[in-house]
């Protein structure tokens, strides 16, 4: 079955790109150009998979994730963009996005990305990769900060560390698997996880991280 | 610690161990020979197992582990030191401690310098074979009649000194073993000075003509980079006249840049950490080749020379990888860690076998391989036909401050 797909940007030019690009791979069931429009759109076709661009007019992709996501849990968010700045990629990916392209992207790895994405796994590209591992890089929260909640959250395992690494490389899943020596199902459950600790890590320095690049 | 391969005289410990303590390499040498005469040998062993167990500049493996596999290295060296049997048996039945005390350290430290001898990679054996050939000179020599006359007055001032040192406990005169001393001393300058004057000679010539060779190899690296990139993409272009001149105008500016003012062609001026110098590569190849590069960075950190060659090389390899790989995007991905950085440059194209380049392509093996060693990093590549390729860059690094990348 083709996943239902809703872009969400403001260029139209752009979105006619996308949508002649994806083709018959996907059912693009609407596209809209701010907020407000993407919310009411999204909550009545309800598509598999939203498309969504990391800035908009009225404010940033995270509203409009925020916004869904409380209604309809079930609608999957990809973040597609040109090369952004990580506080903002990393803010759509903490209020619920299952990951972030770049719009550089071939169209034959967007396809399947958004298939990824609409069968519940993470999406990491070479750029959120690198944000990832630099905002988990810091070493151990610092003790000024407020005490982590869970441990467990605010870092990230060796293994997650290498995969992340090859992504920024820009080697695929597979290619992962291969060079790991693991299957591309664990590759997957290694990204998942990452997404998670990425959602939901109460780490003060990735509050800070975020707060440092904003003022730099 | 490693062995110094730049400042040795021998096997580079003593400069190892000036890099690694602060201390002037003459001092060492001096505190080595010292110890030595003092010990009875015993620290020159300790040289050579130090020659043996620590793993030169730039070399991951020391020698000892090749030489466990030397079946034939060992043989000899057991057969050496097993002569030992032999000798410090005569030797108390003589009574001449001496005579025992001497044949440990020469025999083992024999035995060592077979297995350094047999194990060692070429320049190693270079320097060996410098130590030993006027040593051995001495008896093939053609100039026979100086060699006896010297061998002679060594042998009169020996002899001469040895009847003083002999006599000295019957007669009460302090002058006498001091006269005998100088005697021997001058004994041996006499026979062994002409080959130390050598060794002095060689080690200055030896160490002047490879910093000509590394300048060299700096100099055709450069000019690789820039003249002989900028010809080839002006080949490429010739049906585009405009652009032809304009890459002709900015090269001949570079070069003139470099030869005359002294800044470095392709060199990251102007920029001071390490992240501004990769996105400097990334716009400068999307520029030139038009194709795009997307450079993902983790962490940042103050240029320095030894990162200013990682990104020299990696430049080549990007610049390689626009012109050869056919793809249309390259990837870079640059990790700054406290212990090292590490940079990674792939593309999807139609790769190629990097055993079978022909050794005059300077591209890889100059620019990026000996580029990388020279500073104490290293470089690996992979592909394979069809597959594309990614040349990986390691570069260790000195002080361990690491910053947040500014994105």
């Amino acid at each position: 079955m083709k996943p239902r797909v809703f872009i969400v940007d403001d260029h139209a030019l752009f979105r006619s790109g996308v949508r002649s690009e994806l083709g018959d791979e996907v059912d693009v069931v609407g596209e809209a150009d701010d907020v407000e429009p993407a919310i009411a759109g999204i909550a009545a076709c309800l598509p598999d998979v939203v498309l969504l661009d990391v800035h908009l007019p009225g404010g940033d992709g995270g509203a409009v994730v925020t916004a869904v996501k409380a209604g309809h849990p079930e609608v999957r968010f990809l973040a597609l963009s040109a090369s952004d700045a990580p506080e903002d990629v990393i803010a759509v990916i903490r209020a619920g996005a299952r990951g972030y392209v770049t719009k550089t992207i071939s169209s034959a790895e967007l396809v399947d990305a958004v298939r990824r994405v609409a069968a519940g796994d993470a999406v990491f590209s070479p750029r959120l990769a690198g944000f990832v591992l630099d905002a988990f890089a810091a070493g151990p929260p610092a003790g000024a900060g407020r005490p982590s909640f869970d441990p467990e959250l605010d870092q990230l395992t060796p293994r997650e560390r290498e995969v992340l690494r090859l992504i920024a490389r820009g080697y695929t899943y597979k290619e992962i698997a291969r060079e790991l020596f693991i299957s591309a199902k664990t590759v997957e459950t290694h990204v998942s996880s990452v997404l998670h600790k990425l959602q939901l890590s109460t780490r003060h320095q990735l509050a800070r991280w975020a707060t440092e690049r904003r003022l730099t | 610690m490693r062995r110094q391969q730049d400042d040795r005289l021998a096997g580079g410990v003593a400069a190892g161990l000036a890099a690694r303590t602060g201390f002037d390499v003459t001092v060492i040498r001096i505190a080595f020979v010292v110890a030595t005469v003092l010990s009875g040998g015993f620290v020159a062993l300790l040289y050579l197992l130090a020659w043996l167990l620590v793993p030169a500049a730039g070399a991951e493996s020391n020698i000892a582990s090749k030489a466990v596999t030397d079946r034939r290295g060992i043989a000899l060296a057991v057969g050496l030191v097993s002569l030992l049997i032999v000798v410090l048996p005569l030797a108390s039945v003589l009574h001449a401690g001496l005579l025992g005390s001497l044949a440990w350290p020469v025999l083992v430290g024999t035995a060592g310098l077979v297995l350094i001898w047999r194990n060692s990679p070429a320049d190693e054996q270079a320097v060996l074979r410098r130590l030993a050939a006027p040593l051995l000179g001495l008896t093939t020599s053609k100039r026979r009649s100086g060699l006896v006359l010297r061998i002679v007055a060594a042998f009169v001032l020996a002899a001469g000194g040895v009847a003083a040192l002999a006599s000295a406990h019957e007669n009460i005169s302090l002058l006498r073993p001091l006269a005998g001393v100088a005697l021997v001393i001058s004994a041996i300058a006499v026979l062994l000075g002409p080959w130390w004057l050598r060794i002095a000679r060689d080690l200055v010539v030896e160490r002047g003509a490879r910093i000509r060779a590394e300048e060299r190899a700096d100099i055709a690296a450069h000019v690789h980079d820039s003249v002989l990139q900028t010809l080839a993409l002006i080949q490429r272009r010739a049906d585009q006249p405009q652009q032809v001149i304009q890459l002709a105008r900015a090269q001949e500016r570079e070069l003139r840049s470099w030869l005359f003012d002294g800044r470095a062609p392709g060199s990251i001026d102007g920029t001071t950490t390490f992240a501004d110098g990769v996105r400097l590569i990334q716009q400068e190849v999307e520029a030139q080749h038009g194709i795009s590069v997307e450079a993902v960075i983790v962490g940042d950190c103050q240029l320095d020379d030894n990162l200013a060659a990682l990104l020299a090389a990696a430049r080549e390899a990007t610049v390689n990888a626009a012109k050869w790989s056919g793809a249309s995007v390259v990837s870079l991905f640059a990790e700054v860690e406290p212990a090292e950085v590490s940079l990674f440059v792939r593309d999807r194209g139609r790769g190629f076998d990097p055993a079978a380049v022909p050794g005059d392509r300077k591209g890889l093996a100059e620019s990026v391989h000996a580029r990388m060693a020279r500073r104490g990093g290293s470089a690996t590549v992979r592909s394979a036909q069809g597959e594309g390729t990614e040349v990986s860059l390691t570069m260790p690094r000195a002080a361990g401050e690491r910053q947040p990348s500014q994105a």
